[in-house]
């Protein structure tokens, strides 16, 4: 159903469907945390420049904050609340406790969902800014700070906790890539 | 009787609350559910000083979802003599009259039932002002300025500065300048409030809800019982959210006059245009030394802008009577009275922008001397406080000094500058020593010793990221001889009594204090068999026995840069910062302390500069994107270390973390950048411009 200037949507997140009836202009950050009780994605900025809000849309990072709910029907939302499968928090959640790679915390859900999606492109594939051999045929870039550093970049702490949170992915993908 | 003892104090440890904030399960201000919540959107002036015309508030009332709209014609009244913690501040009354002494100042709120209706009837809200000339133009020889308050960092003239500096062998006389800055927590002021009957409630993002619900009390003309703030956890204050906010403020009026719960959150530019920053400075060292590096004089004036509503210091010269002997020392602090936002502490307030100047102008002496700048930091160690003659309580800035020159590799370097290249790029690396005062502020604490062998803690803590939550609990077992299983430590609610808020550096200290007293005294009565017992200490009594002495913690921050010549581009490769912070409580979280303040200081020294348009008086970068802070990509692995340290007299003999790693860096960064380009830059930050021209925006002296 649809007036003017809201209507009802079907949003898929974390792997539950929800039905809501969404102001237009609403986006998929607020919707997560007016309407759906999502406060795991946090909002530093509203305009695209923190990463607090940072979800992961169909397995693909995004700023939630400058995505419209209704743009995002139909897609997977995972927010930071469903990083940990079963209740048991992920490596990259037990990783970041570790090394402490937060301080207030506030950046944290958002580093974490942008850091798996990061990790999760990388593997793909994709390049960076940073990386040497862009070549179609080049191997995925191996994984070290720098690489980290620069994915990374969109998601800013102001605790400055930085150095602790590329600790901890890169062990996070150290770990896994034995496990592997 | 516990036979496995083993003390927490002094353990890494992760944080307590650290699974709830890797899950999201952690609660911030704007996350807490309250059921019947409107949304409240702050309207902010756009002229730098004149009169509210009119506010034609017909024009959003029929737009949908609005409740209503406050400007100064139907705010509730607040008092004008609440103190604060300057005295009494206009800052704090908001709504109360049409003048407009700032832009940025709130003018309105608009009340609605969804956040996005509410901010569509704020941005249609149409304001019209009668503009009167501005004057937001800093400078340290404006006609305006008077000596600042000496409520702390009052000025000292100790020996006879003219004479040393006229007979000193070499003289250094240089000008430095910071910009404003802003303290930029990633969480933006949010606050809550709802009327429970005559309790009126507030939920609200602050670095103290016992200081900031006083002064809410205050303002609304309410016996202190009748309002309770809380603020589980917090995403970051650094100074700006020290205070009772607008955000608070405006939400407990727009709950007073709709009686339903309101809920007010800045967004990023409001937080930016009307919450505290660090004033611009402009400081003007001299010191006078013998050619053998003896000093004979140190000069510190410093200048900060400062807004008419609101005392405030901004004390840049507190290292310049601790750091170094001289037969002669001079200070003093001009404050300037702009129409600007009021200033207020920013992370590590004064001795942030203080040291930048003063730490630089002892790199260009040592250059000026030819001498290793650390040898010319230990040629001059004082043996009492330089300005007080009081003894120190400790001083372990030697072994700072000692140590990180070690870690760092500092023995090999070459000290004139570029001489060191690595392909097209420039290297060099620079030093700065730092201090930051240490003490407690009086606050109680209550334990209740449970049936169960648990010990309920209750203290008006808060944790913005500090780790307090963690450090107390840990602080408590000790004290109480049991382990931090044991301890439910209770923090950040008005009602658990008078307590310091996070700020000063003196938080976890103070807290400490008053938990470790009630501890003692719950163990006296151990043989007490009753459970529940309670006991609640105040450490007033104590505070006052505290001997008087020069107490500080100390660092000696460690930078390596490269500088590309051909676009001015400065990064930093290494830092390193080693620091005596008296006795580590949690040495993993002290760690992330002292980083993070060091990556604030880079961010000071690179990147952070707070623009204002000299025509309108407006703040133009009031964002991310405009205002930028060290993302990712700026920042390389940072290493600190800690030497061993005690406070005497201070229970545990703990001194604060969280501002001692802000201080230093920029002038270790800038020193830096110096020995790589051999350009001093002396106005922060460091832009590429300002490493090309080789300082062409340097002016003569007086
Ligand atoms: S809130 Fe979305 S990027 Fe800042
Ligand atoms: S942990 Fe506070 S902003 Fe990142």
């Amino acid at each position: 159903m649809t007036d003017g200037t809201s209507g009802t949507i079907r949003l898929h997140v974390n792997g539950v469907t929800h039905e809501r009836h969404v102001d237009h202009r609403r986006t998929l950050l607020d919707a997560l945390r007016e309407d759906l009780g999502h406060t795991g994605p946090k909002k530093g900025c509203d305009r695209g420049q923190c990463g607090a809000c940072t979800v992961l849309l169909d397995g693909r990072r995004v700023v939630s904050c400058l995505t419209l709910a209704v743009a995002a029907e139909g897609a997977a939302v995972t927010t930071v609340e469903a990083l940990a499968g079963d209740g048991e928090p992920a490596p990259l959640q037990r990783a970041f406790v570790r090394f402490d790679g937060f301080q207030c915390g506030f950046c944290t859900p958002g580093q974490l969902c942008s850091a798996a999606g990061m990790l999760a492109e990388h593997a793909a594939g994709w390049p960076s800014a940073v990386t040497a051999d862009l070549s179609p045929d080049a191997p995925p870039p191996p994984l070290d700070a720098a690489e980290v550093r620069e994915r990374m970049s969109g998601n800013l702490c102001r605790c400055g906790a930085y150095p602790s949170i590329v600790r901890a992915i890169l062990d996070t993908a150290a770990g896994e890539g034995v496990a592997e | 009787m516990n036979t496995t003892f083993t003390e927490a104090v002094g353990v890494a440890r992760p944080r307590v609350e650290g699974r709830d904030k890797v899950t999201g399960a952690a609660l911030y201000a704007a996350d807490v559910p309250v059921p019947e919540l409107l949304f409240g959107a702050v309207v902010l002036a756009t002229i730098a000083r004149g009169r509210v015309r009119e506010i034609d508030v017909a024009a959003v009332q029929d737009m949908p979802g609005v409740v209503g709209v406050i400007d100064h014609r139907n705010a509730p009244r607040l008092d004008p003599e609440t103190q604060h913690f300057f005295g009494p501040d206009g800052g704090l009354l908001l709504l109360q009259d049409d003048a407009v002494p700032f832009a940025g100042r709130p003018v309105a709120l608009v009340v609605a039932r969804t956040p996005e209706q509410a901010e569509a009837a704020a941005r249609a809200l149409p304001v019209r002002y009668d503009e009167e000339p501005h004057d937001t133009a800093f400078d340290a020889a404006h006609p305006a300025g008077r000596p600042a308050m000496t409520l702390f960092d009052g000025p000292v003239d100790v020996g006879d500065v003219t004479a040393e500096l006229a007979g000193a062998e070499v003289v250094v006389a240089e000008r430095y300048r910071t910009p404003e800055e802003h303290c930029g927590a990633m969480e933006p002021h949010s606050a809550t409030a709802w009327w429970e009957g005559e309790r009126l409630q507030a939920i609200d993002s602050d670095q103290g809800p016992f200081a900031v619900a006083r002064v809410l009390a205050a303002l609304f003309r309410l016996e202190p019982a009748r309002v309770r703030v809380r603020t589980e956890h917090v995403g970051g204050g650094f100074g700006s959210k020290g205070m009772c906010g607008p955000q608070l403020i405006l939400a407990a009026m727009a709950a007073t006059l709709f009686r339903r719960p309101v809920r007010v959150t800045l967004t990023r530019a409001q937080v930016f245009l009307a919450t505290a920053m660090r004033p611009m400075t402009e400081q003007v060292v001299r010191i006078g030394a013998t050619a053998d590096g003896r000093l004979r004089a140190i000069d510190h004036a410093a200048a900060f802008e400062i807004s008419p509503l609101s005392e405030y210091i901004e004390g840049c010269t507190e290292l310049t009577k601790t750091l170094y002997a001289a037969p002669a020392i001079r200070t003093r602090l001009t404050a300037v009275p702009l129409d600007v936002l009021p200033p207020f502490s920013m992370r590590a307030p004064g001795a942030a922008p203080g040291s930048f100047a003063l730490e630089c102008a002892i790199d260009e002496l040592a250059e000026r001397l030819g001498l290793d700048p650390i040898e010319l930091r230990l040629r001059n160690e004082p043996a009492v406080g330089p300005a007080s003659g009081l003894p120190f309580s400790g001083r372990n800035l030697v072994a700072c000094l000692r140590e990180g020159a070690r870690r760092f590799g500092w023995e090999t370097r070459d000290h004139r500058p570029r001489r060191r290249r690595e392909g097209r790029l420039l290297v060099g690396t620079g030093v700065a020593a730092s201090s930051f005062s240490a003490g407690a502020f009086p606050s109680t604490a209550s334990i209740t010793a449970e049936p169960d062998g648990t010990y309920r803690v209750l203290v008006g803590a808060t944790d913005l990221g500090t780790g307090a939550r963690t450090a107390l609990t840990a602080i408590a077992a000790d004290a109480l001889g049991t382990t931090v299983e044991r301890i439910r430590l209770r923090i950040s609610d008005s009602e658990l009594g008078p307590a310091w808020g996070a700020g000063g550096s003196r938080g976890t200290t103070s807290w400490a204090w008053a938990i470790t007293q009630a501890a003692a005294e719950l163990r006296a009565r151990a043989r007490d068999p009753d459970r529940p017992v309670t006991v609640t200490a105040d450490t007033t009594g104590s505070l006052a026995g505290l001997a008087a002495l020069e107490r500080h913690s100390f660092s000696a921050v460690f930078a390596e840069v490269t500088a590309d010549p051909a676009t001015g581009e400065v990064r930093v490769r290494r830092l390193l910062g080693m620091f005596a912070v008296g006795r580590v409580v949690n040495p993993l979280m002290a760690r992330s302390q002292v980083i993070g303040g060091m990556i604030g200081g880079l961010s000071m020294a690179l990147h952070e500069e707070g623009l204002r348009d000299p025509v309108s008086g407006r703040h133009v970068n009031a964002d991310f994107a405009g205002y930028h802070i060290a993302a990712h990509a700026d920042v390389p692995d940072v290493e600190a270390g800690f030497v061993d340290d005690h406070e005497p007299g201070i229970p545990l003999g703990i001194k604060g973390v969280g501002e001692i790693g802000n201080v230093g860096t920029a002038a270790a960064i800038a020193n830096a950048v110096w020995h790589a380009t051999g350009t001093r830059v002396r106005t922060l930050p460091i832009r590429l411009d300002r490493v090309l021209e080789d300082g062409v925006h340097e002016r003569f002296m007086p």
